[in-house]
């Protein structure tokens, strides 16, 4: 079965970076950016939407399951304020 | 008051052109004193060119404001002669944590590889900096430096041969004098980009830090593995207005840093309120004593003694001028550009401006090279700067998240960081300062190698050169003190040749280009050593190196016509 791979993994095919920070910033500024003007509830939705479709895009249902659990892990049942 | 330095007072003398005509006309002034003004000062006088500095005060920096240092400040630093000065009264840090509540969640290091001279980072009180640089600048006739001469009027091309005129305001009365060159180095608020009408543009930030230096008796660590702290939602930082004993407030940072003289700098994260009123507030003691107090409690040091020698409270903005050259008129340093503190892209890319500059500046003042080389001072440093700009404004975002959303992203990257390594990446308390890379800058040859002879490594046409060892049977040392020391006193460029001797063809040109208008030393570099695996050398590989030490171009083998068409991209001749 797959693992879920939480090693940095993020870049473009064939590009090196000077500096590793670099395209985990880029992915970040990129992710909150999208949200610009949108309120609570938009933003609420799109990133609903953000996992349905990057959790097509990775397919294998074990990996997923693995994903769930981990964003799932430490979350506790009281209400968080920002 | 400051119980750890005593601010010198210069003086102040009468200048000869008030009541005299008609004007004087000088080659160079720079405005400003401050680090940026006084390196364009120095390195302007150690090419050859007089320069005349005008600040408007007696006096350092009031209050230790800029800090840390980079490892290529510090080699531009050793340029001007004052390097082993600034390292020696600093403190040394490579290491940077960051912490979540009490947990580590990040950890970098700025230099992870021996072999340098200079380390990631000294921090440094700007005070001591600007000290070590007026007395470096006291001792070259070519610098005049003139205290509590107040620039009050520039006007561009106003003067002979297209000179501009500066009228300057002194204690003794008015003068107005002509300069071919004018470099601006006169800060953020910059009074002569306000004089002649020119927008600087980008983005302010909703947020305040305030920042207290704390001299203690004591130490968090000792003082040769001093780090750089960053807390996320400390559990000994409450946010304004909330006693600090009262615990995590969502939202909150706090930074440590060590200074020269037992002082430490921390930085306490308020969060936004526009009543300057506030601001004042937070800065009596009575608030801020409580603030460090329980820091110091709750890293176990609620024995150690300190006392407050300076506070502050600050705000920031990120932004830049849209053109840093106007005809003969040159914007350095804050004036240019500014940035949020986090990542110390301030006076760290100023140094890097006056670096760029004042080569080209010689080079056309000279007549060796066409005034249009300095477009290039524009476009990389503009480069330089958005760069900057990006890197400061992507911490910022993430240590002041002003939405919903972006607060929970930071949670979530956080909490992920305690488990998983991708996390810990994306945890970002400041990026800090690095040499940009001169990416398509017209100055730079780009690599022209055959098929499968690509270079490796990071040191490509447009890139800072890497230091290294010299070999201990050649005396030692340093790469890049070898390549100052070959071009002091000529152009500046150095050819690196990768040999222990040239071949007869490698002669003829070495020759040549040591004839030519901008003369180029060449400067043999062991083939088999730690610098050729920094550069990706093998015996006949040579690198023509600027005078600011960035990568020009580079070959597998020298060729006299390729040489020569590098050199007269990398003045502006073609």
């Amino acid at each position: 079965m797959s693992e879920l791979n939480t090693q940095p993994n993020l870049g473009l095919p064939g590009v090196r970076y000077r500096h590793a920070y670099a395209p985990g910033d880029e992915f970040y500024e990129m992710l909150i950016e999208a949200h610009r003007g949108l309120g609570d509830e938009a933003s609420e939705l799109m990133n609903a939407r953000l996992v349905l479709l990057l959790a097509n895009h990775v397919g294998d249902l074990g990996v997923l399951r693995q994903a769930i659990a981990a964003a799932r892990a430490g979350i506790s049942m009281e209400p968080q304020d920002g | 008051m400051l119980s750890t330095y005593t601010y010198p007072k210069y003086a102040y003398r009468r200048p000869p052109e008030i009541g005299a005509a008609p004007l004087r006309r000088v080659p160079l002034v720079v405005v400003g004193a401050g680090p940026v003004g006084l390196a364009a000062a120095i390195d302007g006088a150690q090419r050859g060119v007089p320069v005349l500095l005008l600040d408007e005060d007696d006096t350092v920096s009031v209050g230790s404001r800029g800090l840390c240092y980079a490892k290529r400040a510090l080699e531009v630093l050793d340029r001007l002669g004052v390097g082993d000065r600034v390292v020696a009264k600093g403190v040394t840090w490579n290491v940077g944590r960051t912490f979540h509540h009490e947990r580590e969640v990040f950890r970098f290091d700025l230099l992870p590889e021996s072999g340098h001279r200079r380390p990631g980072m000294v921090n440094l009180q700007q005070y001591w900096l600007e000290q070590f640089l007026v007395e470096r600048a006291a001792v070259l006739p070519g610098v005049e430096l003139r205290w509590k001469n107040r620039v009050v009027g520039v006007r561009p091309g106003q003067g002979e041969a297209g000179a501009t005129e500066i009228d300057v305001e002194t204690p003794d009365g008015r003068y107005t004098l002509q300069a071919d060159w004018l470099v601006v180095a006169d800060g953020a608020r910059s009074p002569i980009r306000r004089m002649l009408g020119l927008d600087i543009e980008g983005k302010v930030f909703q947020d305040r830090f305030l920042i207290a230096d704390v001299v203690m008796k004591g130490e968090l660590f000792p003082v040769d593995r001093t780090e750089r702290w960053f807390w996320f939602d400390p559990p000994f930082h409450g946010g304004p207005g909330v006693p600090a004993s009262q615990g995590t407030q969502a939202g909150t940072s706090v930074l440590l840093h060590r200074e020269a003289d037992d002082v430490w700098r921390i930085d306490f994260q308020l969060g936004w309120n526009p009543d300057p009123r506030d601001a004042e507030a937070e800065k009596q003691p009575e608030r801020v004593i409580p603030r460090i107090r329980a820091l110091f409690d709750q890293q176990g040091y609620g024995h150690v003694d300190f006392e407050l020698e300076w506070v502050s409270v600050y705000t920031f903005q990120c932004r830049r001028m849209k053109a840093f050259r106007h005809g003969r008129v040159l914007f350095t340093g804050d004036a240019a550009h500014q940035v949020s503190p986090f990542g110390a892209r301030g006076a760290n890319s100023g140094l890097q401006d006056s670096d760029n500059l004042m080569w080209k500046l010689a080079l056309v003042m000279q007549g060796a090279a066409p005034e249009r080389l300095l477009d290039s001072y524009a476009r990389e440093r503009e480069q330089a700067a958005d760069e900057n700009i990006l890197n400061s404004t992507r911490a910022t975002d993430f240590i002041t998240p002003k939405s919903r959303v972006s607060r929970n992203f930071r949670r979530a990257v956080l909490t992920l960081a305690a488990e998983h390594p991708f996390a810990r990446g994306l945890v970002n308390s400041g990026r800090l300062s690095v040499p940009t890379s001169y990416v398509d800058s017209p100055l730079s040859t780009p690599d022209r190698t055959r098929a499968g002879d690509e270079f490796a490594g990071w040191t490509a046409p447009g890139a800072p050169a890497e230091d290294a060892p010299w070999p201990a049977d050649d005396g030692g040392g340093w790469l890049l003190e070898r390549l100052h020391r070959l071009g002091e006193g000529g152009s500046g460029f150095v050819l690196m040749l990768f040999r222990d001797l040239p071949t007869e063809a490698e002669r003829e040109v070495i020759d040549e280009l040591a004839g030519a208008t901008v003369p180029v030393r060449t400067l043999l570099v062991d083939p088999g050593g730690l610098a050729a695996r920094r550069y990706d050398a093998s015996p006949g590989t040579a690198y023509l190196m600027r005078p600011d030490q960035h990568v020009a171009a580079r070959w597998r083998r020298l060729e006299s016509g390729a040489a020569r068409a590098a050199l007269a991209r990398a003045t502006g001749q073609s």
